[in-house]
């Protein structure tokens, strides 16, 4: 698949987390956005899951330890074929299966129930233990916030993964350098990240969390280390895609209202259509 | 009689049996593992055994990620660090996911003795009840805890399982009657019954001789599963009179929260509590401990007769 059929994707799992918070009259529509790319990379080229047969033997894992950014992998969920993509309007709503963030319980293809933060990163150590144990061929995948990075846990499991030397084991840091009460810098630094993780015994890779060849080539080079877990450190801008909400720290956790909602959607529709005669 | 064990000790050496049996058994520890005695089943299995260092929030997270991917995890601390540091994790990851984990937290309550209050745990039968889905357990004697473990084991489904330092004496001989759920009468009695859990069963039979010496009759019920709890053996204790609840945990929330809880509903009966009575330890002998914070056979006999006064 060419590169831009990956923007395509993209443009069109932006617009689904629009709608979805849209539709839901609340969400996270910032770190959404920023991860969409990731999220791209990982269902679309990077992971092996069949959404068939959700529960497959060896199967790669994804786990988003960021759970607020639940529309995000909701949408590249339905994209995939998961679900039907109309379910996506319920978002958040009474009896959903698309609780306001991740259930595995209710819905396939979700391997870990997440919102708290800090926790699905370390849940990811025990599925990577398991996979040891078990010479399971799947890797397992998680994406961090930046400000998650400021949860203790985060570390005790850092140290963890590079002790029982878990390459099977690749996190995603979506530096956006935002979180709720306003830039990672002010609220509680958590740079060097690069340098914390490799202290941490980590192989550390960047990249532009918003090109699709830097990220395939980060995932290729952490597929192929081996003794040591891999860390990508992300480079995005919370509201990708959106003029209005990039970089904003007030649209972490805001819905958009219906006119906000139809220009994002316009600008979107116009990030697919590029490029088209 | 067999001789004294402590529970803790009973859970290693049930985890090394359980172990060779069940191939899919991993145990984890927080740098506890002489402690907690996993050790044994660290040096009999090394490689499903997993030193998760002085990190219980991870080790529990972990466990999480283990159960998830098909095993069944037991994973020791003490009960401070277990239900009182990695609180919000079990909830999170383990309570809400279902997770196939065993929490089995050694050196609870009063009888931690000489390391004080910050390692004397009473709060962690009240904070592990609340969490849906979680069963709760808490074995009196050797033969039971390995009974329960072993019935912990094979169920799916996260249970706690509070697990005491100190040495404690044999009360079942015969451990076939263990059923998790299920209440069991150690003594019959006709005017009062004491439910107790832990070590506090020890205490509770003591009174129960000495009360029966002065001509009170009273029952005992070794509860050692407290969630779920077993409203039917409560009913029939309720129907004979007075009930006395005895456990090494605060009065509030723990056993007596739950017998209350469940005979408000069922059959109000006059009730009294042994236990910690809302207060924090500190460092001493374990026996000197029980007595100045009012966890003996002799208190379990006072608030016996205050119930039947």
């Amino acid at each position: 698949m060419e590169l831009r059929e990956y923007e395509k994707i993209a443009a069109r799992i932006r617009m689904d987390v629009i709608e979805e918070i849209h539709s839901a009259g609340s969400g996270h529509p910032g770190g959404s956005l920023s991860a969409a790319d990731i999220v791209t990379a990982l269902y679309f080229r990077e992971m092996r899951v069949d959404p068939q047969n959700p529960r497959m033997k060896g199967r790669d894992k994804f786990v988003l330890s960021k759970g607020h950014a639940a529309p995000v992998q909701y949408a590249a969920l339905a994209e995939k074929g998961f679900f039907p993509r109309e379910e996506l309007l319920t978002l958040r709503k009474l009896g959903s299966r698309l609780q306001g963030h991740p259930n595995m319980k209710k819905l396939p293809g979700i391997e870990m129930s997440t919102g708290s933060l800090g926790q699905g990163f370390a849940v990811c150590v025990g599925m990577a233990l398991a996979g040891k144990l078990d010479n399971d061929p799947g890797r397992i995948y998680t994406l961090l916030g930046d400000g998650e990075l400021e949860e203790g846990i985060v570390w005790e499991a850092a140290m963890a993964c590079a002790h029982y030397k878990l390459d099977n084991l690749c996190a995603i840091v979506d530096w956006n350098g935002l979180q709720i009460d306003g830039p990672n810098d002010k609220v509680m630094s958590v740079s060097p990240i690069d340098e914390k993780f490799a202290a941490f015994g980590f192989n550390v890779l960047k990249a532009d969390g918003h090109d699709f060849a830097q990220l395939f080539d980060a995932f290729d080079k952490a597929r192929a280390c081996k003794g040591k877990p891999t860390v990508i450190i992300a480079k995005t801008h919370k509201g990708q895609g959106v003029s209005f909400m990039e970089d904003e720290a007030g649209w972490h956790g805001k819905a958009p209202n219906d006119e906000q909602a139809r220009q994002a959607m316009d600008e979107l529709a116009a990030e697919e259509r590029e490029g088209e005669q | 009689m067999a001789e004294k064990m402590a529970t803790r000790q009973a859970y290693g050496k049930a985890l090394v049996e359980i172990g060779r049996e069940n191939q899919n058994l991993v145990v984890m520890d927080a740098d506890l593992s002489k402690s907690t005695m996993t050790a044994e089943f660290a040096a009999a299995y090394p490689q499903r055994f997993f030193n998760m260092g002085i990190a219980e929030q991870d080790m529990y997270a972990a466990a999480c990620g283990l159960a998830l991917s098909g095993k069944v995890v037991c994973a020791s601390t003490f009960a401070m660090f277990a239900a009182g540091r990695a609180f919000e994790i079990i909830r999170n990851s383990i309570g809400y996911t279902g997770a196939n984990v065993k929490i089995c937290a050694t050196h609870a309550g009063i009888t931690v003795g000489e390391d004080g209050a910050s390692h004397q745990t009473f709060e962690d039968i009240a904070l592990m009840r609340t969490i849906p889905g979680m069963t709760v357990l808490n074995p009196c004697d050797g033969p039971s805890t390995e009974a329960l473990m072993r019935q912990a084991i094979a169920m799916e489904g996260p249970c706690y399982v509070r697990l005491g330092r100190a040495a404690v004496p044999v009360f079942y001989e015969d451990a076939s009657a263990i059923k998790i759920g299920r209440g069991n009468w150690l003594r019959r009695g006709e005017q009062a019954t004491v439910v107790a859990t832990g070590i506090m069963v020890s205490e509770a039979m003591e009174a129960a001789e000495r009360l029966a010496a002065a001509g009170i009759s009273i029952g005992v019920i070794d509860m050692h599963t407290i969630k779920p709890l077993d409203e039917e053996i409560l009913l029939e204790a309720a129907k004979l009179g007075p009930v006395v609840t005895a456990e090494e945990h605060s009065v509030i929330g723990g056993l007596f929260g739950a017998v209350a809880e469940t005979l408000a509903r069922l059959k109000p009966v006059k009730m009294a509590a042994v236990g910690q009575q809302d207060t924090f330890g500190e460092s001493g002998k374990p026996e000197e401990l029980k007595e100045k914070y009012h966890m003996t056979a002799s208190d379990i006999e006072a608030a016996v007769r205050s119930v039947l006064a």
